[in-house]
């Protein structure tokens, strides 16, 4: 497909009518198209979830509030997790990938353009599909509506008994249908790496947003498969009248619990996995350094893949599972944090002794450090079973890991909005706004999850509507919930910058960081082929290579 | 917009990766692999758990023949391919028309069983645990080969109406790797539900 498109024709140069364009983005299999699709889906679905969020956090603003209803609640919290899971910041990593890979590898587009359509539709589908139940799936008179299981939908919540109606069966198939598109997706992405690279680009030589992409979708693969095959299992269950989660006629409520976060705790890698691949790559531009220890960075990428495989029932301590197994489990979620150590000290080091530009990307990538610390931290301290005992389904669990997912994880994705933004648009940032979105963003995420790991340490339970008065819960949850405005307002800020930057930003270039990686070496947004010639590359940064062919890096590599 | 060829250095590399095609199929069959042991462990873990009968010691019966037929269709799928390596496409058409016969054999014989287990033993998906897990493992695998199947199908088709010649082979071998793969899994089945299960 790609090599018939060499020629001067460039249709988005051309202007055609509105539907002739739509039409064009409908029908498109180029991965710049995809990858921009991806993240706008996902962009509109963080506003979504975003609200679904701010509903939870105004209707705990204080006790005994009357703001939305325990059934509303109950599907807002499932609505949020299921939809910020699968359907932002999958299909976000999954944009950046789909459009980075290929331009950093030097390939003209992915392995198997058509799949990679079909992937992105099937996964647009899933998430239709999973809103479409807010009207669609009020079967029953009094069943409601959307899923209000949880996004982990034990059983027995999700038997025939206990969730009338078609609520849950949205959830089951929406997960299905967008599981094999992120499936297709790993597919293409290990194909590309694999078999596209251009020459001289040995895996040695990959960037290592390459190389932890990679990784990525070996985890997809091995971890969203048993998540697809326990879906099946649940609609068999409830469609054909098996049994595989019916305790009464002999199934086991924990075996859903072990398919479940078999899937569960590798997706947590899968999820920030990529997050490190953004952090990896800005930090040494704006560092004006190399990476340190790009070979250790790679296996310590292995190593954490390796064992996340193992350690998914550190989510199911308070189930009583025997001693020996949870000791198991808490050795090797412990072990976890080794790798990732090491990882975080090489940021460190990559900017110690750098001369460090400041910039709204290097902001977000600082914070990121920061915040993900943090949450390695908490998330030891509920590595030990009998920590977990008394703070499972607390609210310093909900704390961790939105420490994890939008401290760590979002943050390294706004660095690569930023960061990114002028390859793919053409266009730059406007950088006072960048920097304001960043000042709101982290006092906001501050004041709402520092603040809401007390409450957790004091009792209070996560998935409530309400509670009473004069635990020590109503100041702390007050502040949490004021976050949410400062959080809303930066999104707002991000948004009108991104906006306003598309139709009024300055040209870019084609390379305004004078950075080292092969996307900068094309014109911004890159045209359709991508490389007019295959480059090749004799070293990790073939741009730095090509700017000072007196000291190239392949003399010491 | 520029396009100025972006050659990074003169140096001539001697350059080879792998066929995309291969790599991809061994993708999807890690993710297959990875269902199916889903599949599979939920069938060792309610072995003998079933609450009523009948259980798969009563009903049960090892299909040896069928298992043959399927088998030794990895077997003629693999004479096929080396024979479209060689340009011999009558030779290729041949064995690629016994892979599909003894694929559709074997379909053949879970059918007959499926049939005599509802309709002799009265055992269906709702029966109890032994229904639930049996019916979703072995149809999730006869599900496997009816799509190798149609794939298959469509191949002879083609290379019937002349279309399939010696620059394809490669691409039919990953539709071959596919076939193996469906038949490795029903040794793994094969032991769980008819030795071990049993």
């Amino acid at each position: 497909m790609a090599t018939d498109a060499i020629s001067t024709f460039r249709p988005d140069t051309v202007s055609l009518p509105l539907v002739a364009r739509l039409h064009d983005w409908v029908t498109t299999v180029d991965h710049k198209r995809l990858g921009i699709l991806y993240i706008v889906y996902a962009l509109v679905f963080l506003i979504i979830g975003g609200i679904e969020a701010a509903i939870m956090r105004i209707q705990l603003i204080r006790p005994h509030n009357n703001f939305v209803s325990p059934d509303v609640f109950n599907r807002m919290f499932t609505m949020h997790g299921t939809t910020m899971i699968f359907f932002v910041v999958m299909p976000m990593l999954f944009g950046f990938a789909n459009y980075l890979i290929p331009l950093m590898i030097g390939a003209r587009d992915m392995a198997f353009p058509r799949l990679n359509a079909f992937s992105f539709w099937l996964t647009a589908f899933g998430g239709i599909l999973l809103y479409f139940s807010f009207l669609g799936a009020n079967g029953l008179y009094g069943a409601g509506n959307a899923p209000d299981v949880g996004w982990f939908a034990y059983a027995p919540l999700t038997s025939r008994t206990f969730s009338l109606g078609h609520s849950t069966d949205f959830w089951t198939f929406s997960l299905l249908v967008s599981g094999f598109g992120s499936i297709g997706t790993a597919i293409n992405i290990i194909a590309t790496v694999f078999c596209l690279r251009c020459p001289g680009m040995t895996l040695a030589r990959m960037p290592l947003f390459a190389w932890l992409n990679l990784v990525m979708a070996v985890l997809v693969i091995l971890a969203v498969s048993p998540l697809s095959a326990a879906q099946i299992m649940l609609a068999v269950d409830r469609y054909l009248g098996g049994h595989f989660f019916d305790t009464q006629a002999g199934g086991s409520a924990v075996i859903w619990m072990h398919f479940f976060w078999i899937f569960g705790h590798p997706e947590v890698y899968v999820l920030v996995i990529p997050a490190f691949a953004f952090v990896s790559e800005i930090v040494p531009v704006f560092s004006r350094k190399a990476i340190f220890g790009y070979p250790v960075m790679v296996a310590a990428t292995v190593c954490i893949a390796f064992i996340s495989m193992s350690v998914w029932a550190h989510h199911m301590f308070t189930v009583g599972m025997s001693a020996n197994v949870n000791t198991f489990f808490v050795l090797s979620t412990m072990a976890i944090a080794v790798p990732t150590g090491i990882k975080i000290f090489n940021w460190l080091a990559t900017m110690w002794g750098g001369k460090i530009h400041f910039k709204t990307p290097m902001l977000f990538c600082i914070g990121f450090l920061f915040q993900f610390l943090i949450a390695g931290l908490t998330g030891i301290m509920l590595s030990a079973a009998p920590f977990t005992w008394h703070l499972g389904n607390s609210y310093f669990v909900v704390a961790h890991f939105h420490y994890v997912i939008v401290g760590g994880i979002l943050f390294a994705t706004f660095g690569a909005f930023y960061y990114w933004f002028p390859k793919m648009s053409g266009k730059k940032y406007h950088e006072p706004l960048g920097k304001l979105h960043f000042w709101l963003f982290i006092i906001g995420f501050h004041l709402t999850f520092d603040f809401m790991h007390i409450p957790g340490l004091l009792g209070m339970p996560r998935r409530i509507y309400t509670y009473e008065p004069g635990r020590g819960w109503d100041t702390l949850n007050l502040i949490a919930t004021i976050g949410v405005f400062f959080q809303a307002a930066a999104i707002l800020v991000f948004v009108a910058n991104l906006l306003w930057s598309y139709f009024h930003g300055d040209t870019a270039g084609s390379d305004p960081w004078d950075a080292w990686t092969l996307e900068w070496s094309i014109s911004s947004p890159p045209p359709v082929y991508n490389f007019a010639t295959i480059p090749e590359v004799r070293s990790r940064r073939p741009l730095w290579d090509r700017k000072h062919p007196e000291d190239p890096d392949w003399k010491y590599e | 917009m520029s396009t100025q060829p972006t050659v990074i250095s003169d140096a001539n590399i001697p350059w080879e990766l792998p066929s995309r095609g291969r790599v991809g199929m061994f993708c999807l069959i890690s993710a297959e692999s990875a269902i199916f042991t889903i599949f599979v462990v939920a069938y060792l873990f309610y072995v003998g758990k079933s609450l009523t009968g009948p259980m798969p010691k009563d009903v049960l019966h090892a299909p040896i023949f069928f298992t043959i037929c399927l088998l030794s269709s990895s077997l003629t799928i693999h004479l096929a391919i080396k024979a479209l390596k060689r340009a011999k496409v009558g030779s290729f058409a041949l064995w690629w028309f016994f892979t599909l016969a003894l694929g559709a054999t074997f379909l053949f014989g879970t059918a007959r069983e499926w049939h005599h287990l509802i309709y002799d033993e009265g055992l269906i998906i709702q029966t109890n645990l032994f229904g639930t897990t049996y019916y979703s493992l072995v149809g999730l695998h006869a599900f496997h080969v009816t799509v190798g199947l149609l794939a298959i199908t469509t191949v002879l088709l083609f290379a019937l109406f002349g279309y399939v010649r010696e620059e394809h082979a490669e691409r039919v071998d990953v539709l071959a790797l596919y076939w193996h793969f469906v038949d490795a899994v029903w040794v793994v089945v094969f032991t769980v539900v008819y030795v071990v299960g049993r």
